[in-house]
């Protein structure tokens, strides 16, 4: 029992990491409204950021900002050798993939207004039985290929 | 890092999340996201990478949340799951 628990609490960033991973991955399946497909993708984005950083940990180590590196060459040689920093390299890959997320999800609210303005609604279901209302030959040509396949 | 905080913060998060996609008024599912963005904020800020903590703070919780707002006051407001 105890094993477990230890298990469980060494690696709890992970767990949470995989836990919020499936949180939106099933949100952006299972909800038909388009909003929260989008909040899901962002759960989702959110969630590897998480593990980026959990990656980057360091037990026992600082936010890696040197001091004291202008007060001499021992000081400098100080602050390298002597302090644990954690490591700063998947901190910038998730500087740049934060500003990538929000830039997708501005390109995806700006298809939702668009989409909206065209068929007046956001609910998947709807938009997909309007489309086929609209378009009878389109769903009927789909449906033939789709036997011609088989 | 304070391991109480640590898993304390980790599990609100996977509450706000929930409660994010699972809530029917898509303004308040808006809000709950950027509380969520917040935490996930300090738990960076918490794990010694305070240049993404900062980042997420404003670009995640700001931004974010501002395009939503603005998205849902040119649609509409309800979601039927």
């Amino acid at each position: 029992m105890s094993g477990i628990i230890e298990i469980i609490f060494a690696e709890f960033n992970y767990w949470i990491y995989v836990t919020l991973m499936m949180i939106g991955f099933y949100a952006m399946i299972a909800k038909k409204n388009l909003i929260k497909k989008v909040i899901g993708a962002n759960i989702f984005q959110t969630a590897i950021f998480l593990f980026y950083i959990s990656l980057a940990e360091v037990k026992g180590g600082t936010a890696p900002i040197l001091l004291h590196g202008h007060d001499g060459a021992d000081a400098a040689h100080k602050a390298v050798s002597e302090v644990i920093y954690v490591n700063p390299l998947p901190h910038v890959l998730i500087l740049t993939a934060i500003v990538v997320a929000v830039s997708t999800t501005a390109v995806a609210l700006a298809l939702i207004i668009k989409i909206y303005e065209e068929y007046g609604s956001l609910e998947e279901d709807v938009i997909l039985a309007y489309r086929r209302q609209l378009q009878p030959e389109f769903s009927e040509h789909a449906r033939q290929k789709q036997e011609g396949e088989q | 890092m304070i391991w109480i905080l640590d898993i304390t913060l980790l599990l609100f998060l996977v509450v706000c999340a929930i409660a994010a996609i699972s809530i029917k008024d898509l303004l308040s599912a808006v809000i709950i996201l950027s509380a969520y963005s917040l935490i996930m904020a300090i738990v960076w800020v918490e794990m010694q990478s305070v240049d993404v903590g900062f980042t997420e703070a404003a670009v995640g919780a700001g931004i974010t949340t501002v395009l939503f707002i603005a998205t849902l006051a040119r649609t509409e407001g309800r979601s039927e799951d």
